[in-house]
């Protein structure tokens, strides 16, 4: 009976580490996707929906912004993603490098666009909020610059990957450009810290939060809905990018939408 | 070793040698990647003559002075340890106020005073509501009360 147990014990491990290595498979992913798609989506709609009405119709107004603070609900999101979704883009690329899968190097596609949507989004925010607040647009401060830096490495990514017709070959490309560009993250997180920025320091740190509860909910909610979307569209993109690369097999073919 | 555990290694080395290299360049230039001198970095003759740099520091309390114009300002930019005196002329950002951050670009004249061209107001990291703002101003203003009592019979007798 003891040995029993343990046998059953052994081939539920045994399965558990079978069924992660197989949703690494394309084959299976595209489905696990789709799947788990229509969740992330619903729920980042619905916790954007919260988070935005607690950041305009509960958070009060700041003491020294007034109203004008109400751009971290969008503005401090963004930055976060931006910043996290080149990090693991730039794992995916690397363990497309060592592993050879295919998967991670189209995932690492996938989040590309995404990240820079974000970047973009941080730097356009943070000059319409800068314009009123600081006096100026933009500044070249450490921490703007490196932000900028961080949206050409998304665009130089997609552009390197787009430009070598092989797929293999751009993938090996460009996941050294994305490991290279990941020294960059560090430097934007801590540019305020090593410089003197014109860029307000860090509001939530380790040690703890100089904010108001209601703010803080608001933002951590919509950071949430921000990471929800993300993940949405990033399964979204890779479904299509792996319809794209392996449309002359025979699994692609037998899919009831390909088929239909 | 194994092919991957090789590749493996070789990107690990790459990256640290890269983030090396970065560190490296970045200590280097510390000074031209920070946006502004400190006026204790102004008095240590560190910022350069001649031509126009920022300084950045906190406005000091009571030194903004409106001249008759209405666009000239006076004010006095301090870290603390040293202060120099701005004179600026044109519309100030929302955001600046006496005792909170600044950062100003312009030239220091042989009088020591910035004449500066553009003002940009330094916001803080901090978020509050205006009442709970007030109470800490309020908090403030008992625990310097509850100080004083020590030092004011001393400035009362110097007066009388």
């Amino acid at each position: 009976m003891g040995d029993g147990t343990g046998v059953a014990y052994f081939d539920g491990v045994k399965k558990l580490a079978i069924n992660w290595f197989k949703y690494s498979a394309p084959t299976t992913f595209y489905g696990l996707a789709g799947k788990m798609i229509p969740w992330f989506a619903v729920s980042a709609a619905i916790l954007l929906a919260i988070g935005l009405y607690i950041g305009f119709a509960v958070a009060p107004a700041d003491y020294q912004q007034g109203e004008f603070y109400r751009i971290i609900f969008i503005h401090v999101p963004a930055s976060i993603l931006s910043m996290f979704l080149y990090l693991i883009l730039a794992g995916y690329a690397a363990l497309g490098l060592i592993f050879n899968t295919r998967l991670s190097a189209m995932m690492a596609s996938a989040i590309a666009p995404t990240g820079a949507l974000f970047a973009f989004i941080s730097l356009w925010t943070g000059a319409l909020w800068g314009k009123p607040m600081w006096g100026a647009w933009w500044v070249w401060d450490a921490r703007l610059t490196s932000e900028l830096i961080l949206l050409f490495l998304y665009l130089g990514f997609i552009a390197l990957h787009a430009s070598i017709d092989d797929p293999r070959r751009a993938d090996r490309a460009s996941a050294l450009l994305a490991i290279v560009g990941s020294v960059n993250v560090p430097i934007i997180y801590f540019s305020v810290q090593w410089w003197n920025t014109l860029h307000q320091g860090s509001t939530i740190k380790f040690s703890g939060t100089s904010m108001h509860v209601a703010m803080q909910q608001a933002m951590f909610i919509t950071l949430a809905a921000c990471w929800l979307y993300a993940i949405a569209v990033v399964l979204a993109r890779v479904r299509s990018i792996i319809l794209e690369r392996e449309r002359n097999t025979t699994w692609i073919a037998e899919l009831p939408e390909v088929k239909g | 070793m194994k092919l991957r555990q090789k590749r493996f290694m070789f990107i690990v080395a790459a990256v640290v040698g890269l983030a090396a290299a970065v560190g490296l360049v970045l200590n280097a230039l510390e000074n031209n990647v920070s946006l502004y001198f400190t006026p204790t970095q102004v008095a240590n003759d560190e910022a350069p003559h001649g031509r126009s740099f920022r300084i950045g520091g906190v406005v000091e309390e009571g030194s903004v002075k409106r001249e008759a114009d209405g666009l000239t300002v006076n004010f006095v930019i301090t870290d603390m340890h040293k202060s120099i005196p701005v004179v600026y002329k044109g519309i100030l950002p929302d955001l600046f106020t006496e005792g909170k951050g600044v950062v100003a670009q312009g030239r220091v004249e042989a009088d020591g005073v910035m004449r500066a061209d553009e003002v940009l107001a330094k916001h803080d990291e901090n978020y509050m509501a205006p009442e709970a703002a007030d109470a800490l101003k309020k908090a403030e203003a008992a625990k310097a009360a509850a100080a004083t009592p020590a030092s004011a019979p001393a400035a009362s007798s110097t007066t009388e």
